[in-house]
């Protein structure tokens, strides 16, 4: 029947558009590079590339866990902070209360996480909008992270850890060496870069496979649907939530690391970045699709573009501008393609 | 058939403004399938809304098999082996449907947080094997057919061992060989207990499926008799048989000849396809079909709200072209949405700022300042000439009764002052004492030389309201009726009638002549 044939066409175009986006996105990714190997001669170097690598990891990490709750069709606008938050928390552990570093950095991922729960419960049972209650929660990381850094000297001011030179190397050091530096002795990735792959192969693992992520798609894709299956939708929206914070507070702890401090004024602005690296990687706003791969090529197309245009001497002021049309861009192509269909 | 399953007695349900279930009942054995019919908004869906445990009943019980139960939520009612597919399909279009089936209760892996893929889709082909449905549990939901994917809830529900499987009206969306494999399905059901309640608005299908059925009104229970010996005409007699009808007035004197509006071979994808139709001065033009027939979609492409694939508009045998609802206003065409709330007001805003809202132009003066006291007079008017019930013009619409935010919308299209009104559903929602007010209202303003397209579903009103009726079935105009000629049994009529040559697309087979030229 021709009612028939036709939607099915329709939904199932509508399903390839996460692979065609992302598809897309790689495809991008690939010009982007091309383009300014062709237009500077420093682009293309390896300490250069790096630059990117290390430049992504924070990000990228974020993003991973955006990708979750903008699967259910919600948003975090809180990672940022957040990060900043968790950050601030381990250098206090470890360089105020002078903890060993371990607990520093379970400290920091307990805080990211406790963040997120709280979002998850806000929204769930206080039934209050996620960019409502993520936007709450931006701003109180953003004061207790001021508010927490000023505890030792009385002024905000970053937490440094020169006293603890090994926090600083979890991220910058590399284990990889041994098995990149024969291959390309210039090339050493610093562990941040394999701690975001990381990241993200444990997050396409949780996605993919658990029940976690099961529900995280069900939900974005028909939340009604899902809880008259029977599921408890309140319950596992929190979980979502909760596992963005686990990887705002892995995020923080991997910023202070590299910058060898905690910045409690750092940190607005990253979840824009990382809503864009999600949107850019093809996960849709409206729920129900979206993966991890994608993400991390999209946090790569952010990052290459802000250093390639850093690199052509192009101000900071209009990478900002780029960035927000590249969004823009991304995001329009998407609603082309469902319109299509 | 089987023992008593299931007694529902007494129940009562309200929601704001709409008394949904008075002493409603109902009985289900073993091994049949009970018929639930009635007008829409007789209350069937509510009452086994309730049964599925997705509402709380006000009051009245609910024994099964033998014991009095409480059914808190939907997880409750699957546990007690009570499923319910819904109107609305309720797949999740992302998953797959072996995932859609398990989802809640997937098999797990050698970790209690892991999914064992493997199984869950083992299982379902099992499951979708022995109802010989031909499908790959592992495709995407979104890639099949509606009705596929009614296959796939029966699917889900049978998987729950299911004791009472609840069906709301799920031939809307089917062709003839698909009910078919439905009616199929449903038998084997029977044959193994299942106890199946079956909503439905096709009454030429009641006969063919149904052992008994039970007729409900106006959320109250009628009478249940046995489909074997029941007439259909006694059925149809039934679910109408109020009388607060009568006192609405007939049918206005005969309308003018002159085409106000007219439309020529409409197209929309599915949606619409080759619609064509005339609207005279003072005429009140029924739309009548199945829900998805696409009435509401002609009316919205009309009214510019949706674009067309082709088609051409003419009001007053002018050719125009509508793109947007703002152009559509300017050619004298307004459009009251059957759902008001969303569409139709500003449920924050007071009576007075509704009433404006479509011709603000009217009422600024060239900075674009609102001249209150114009509104104000407009408003005053309206509340008065419509009889609207309301304490005040500044009293918020979302305050007022559903029969009296109807009477705001029209008072906002009057209002505007277009020629052409198009009422979708006027008086779905709106208790029946309000319901001949909007009649006698509709019939006033044809009197006055308005053109009135009413959609509607509910046959009664239809034949009431109409000087001629369109029935619309799939997309296409499937016949047209005079007053005089028109029954509820020759809408059905048309109002079913699918064809299965149309699938070819070209030349919308039509009855009466109803295409244009």
């Amino acid at each position: 029947m021709a009612v028939a044939e036709s939607t099915v066409t329709t939904k199932r175009s509508v399903l390839q558009s996460s692979a065609a986006q992302k598809l897309l996105a790689f495809g991008a990714l690939i010009v982007i590079f091309l383009v300014f190997t062709l237009l500077s001669p420093y682009f293309a170097t390896a300490e250069n590339i790096i630059g990117i690598l290390l430049a992504t990891a924070v990000n990228g990490v974020l993003a991973l866990g955006v990708t979750f709750v903008i699967i259910t069709a919600g948003i975090d606008l809180s990672v940022g902070t957040v990060m900043t938050l968790s950050a601030v928390m381990t250098g206090l552990t470890i360089t105020v209360y002078g903890l060993p570093v371990p607990v520093g950095i379970l400290v920091g991922i307990l805080t990211g996480t406790s963040a997120g729960l709280i979002n998850g419960l806000v929204i769930s049972r206080m039934r209050i909008p996620p960019f409502i209650a993520t936007l709450g929660m931006m701003m109180i990381a953003r004061g207790l992270a001021l508010v927490l850094s000023t505890l030792e000297t009385g002024t905000v001011k970053p937490i440094y850890f020169n006293d603890t030179p090994e926090f600083r190397l979890i991220t910058m050091s590399s284990v990889l060496d041994p098995i990149i530096k024969p291959i390309a002795p210039n090339f050493s990735v610093p562990n941040a870069v394999f701690i975001m792959f990381l990241a993200a192969l444990v997050a396409a693992f949780i996605l993919g496979k658990t029940v976690l992520g099961r529900y995280t798609v069900a939900m974005g894709s028909n939340e009604e649907a899902t809880r008259l299956s029977g599921v408890n939708v309140a319950n596992w929206k929190t979980a979502v939530y909760a596992l963005g914070g686990v990887f705002s507070g892995l995020a923080g702890v991997m910023i202070a690391s590299r910058l060898n401090s905690a910045q409690p004024a750092l940190g607005a602005g990253y979840e824009l970045d990382a809503i864009a690296a999600v949107v850019i990687g093809g996960t849709s706003l409206s729920g129900g699709e979206g993966t991890i791969l994608g993400t991390i090529i999209g946090a790569f197309i952010i990052s290459t573009l802000t250093n390639g245009l850093r690199i052509m001497n192009v101000p900071q002021e209009w990478q900002f501008v780029v960035t927000g049309l590249i969004v823009i861009l991304a995001v329009y192509l998407d609603i082309l393609r469902r319109r299509r269909s | 058939m089987g023992d008593v399953l299931l007694k529902m007695e007494g129940i009562d349900k309200s929601f704001p403004g709409v008394h949904a279930l008075d002493k409603a009942q109902f009985e289900l054995r073993a091994g049949e399938v009970h018929t639930l019919v009635g007008e829409n908004g007789a209350g069937k869906s509510t009452l086994m809304k309730i049964l599925a445990g997705i509402y709380a009943k006000d009051a009245g019980t609910i024994l099964y098999q033998g014991k009095e139960i409480d059914i808190p939520n939907p997880r409750a009612a699957q546990l007690l082996g009570i499923s319910m597919i819904h109107q609305e399909l309720n797949l999740m279009p992302h998953l797959t449907l072996a995932q859609n089936v398990f989802v809640g209760r997937e098999p797990r892996g050698v970790l209690p947080f892991l999914l064992d893929e493997k199984k869950i889709n083992a299982q379902t082909q099992a499951l979708f094997d022995a109802m010989h449905l031909r499908l790959d549990p592992r495709t995407k939901a979104a890639q099949l057919t509606v009705a596929k994917q009614q296959m796939v809830e029966i699917a889900k529900a049978v998987s729950f061992n299911s004791q009472i499987l609840i069906m709301d009206e799920p031939t809307a969306a089917l062709t003839e060989s698909e009910i078919e494999e439905l009616f199929r399905i449903i038998r084997q059901f029977r044959e193994r207990g299942v106890g199946i309640v079956y909503i439905s608005h096709r009454l030429e299908e009641l006969k063919q499926i149904s052992d008994r059925i039970t007729v409900m009104r106006d959320g109250r229970y009628v009478d249940t008799v046995d489909a074997a010996t029941v007439s259909i005409d006694r059925i149809i007699s039934m679910m109408v048989g109020r009388t607060i009808y009568e006192s609405a007035p007939e049918v206005p004197e005969h309308p003018s000849e002159e085409i106000v509006l007219e439309v020529r071979g409409l197209n929309r994808g599915t949606a619409i396809r080759d619609v064509s139709f005339k609207l005279k001065k003072g005429e009140i033009l029924g739309f009548a079909g199945l829900m998805g027939a696409g009435r509401t979609e002609v009316a919205r492409a009309i009214f510019g709200a949706d674009a067309l694939d082709s088609g051409e508009i003419y009001v007053k045998g002018q050719k125009v072209d509508i793109k947007s609802p703002r152009d559509a206003v300017r050619h004298g065409i307004g459009y009251l949405s059957e759902d008001r709330k969303r569409y139709g007001l500003a449920l924050g805003l007071d009576v007075e700022a509704n009433i404006a809202l479509a011709s603000f132009d009217q009422f600024t003066n060239p900075v674009g300042i609102v001249k209150a006291e114009n509104t104000r007079q407009t408003a005053e008017y309206y509340v008065g000439a419509l009889a609207i019930k309301t304490p005040s013009i500044q009293q918020r619409v979302r305050n007022l009764s559903g029969g009296n935010q109807q009477k705001v919308v029209i008072g906002k299209w009057l209002t505007a002052d277009t020629d052409v009104l198009i009422f979708d559903e006027p008086t779905r929602g709106i208790d029946v004492g309000a319901k001949s007010e909007i009649y006698r209202l509709l019939n006033d303003l044809a009197a006055q030389g308005k053109s009135i397209i009413m959609i509607s579903s509910e046959l009664p009103e239809i034949l009431r309201m109409s000087h001629r009726i369109v029935v619309m079935c799939e997309g296409r105009i499937t016949g047209e009726l005079t007053a005089a000629e028109a029954t509820q049994e020759g809408i059905m009529r048309l109002a079913t009638q699918r064809s299965v040559m149309v699938a070819t697309d070209n030349a919308a087979p039509t009855v009466n002549g109803t295409t244009a030229e």
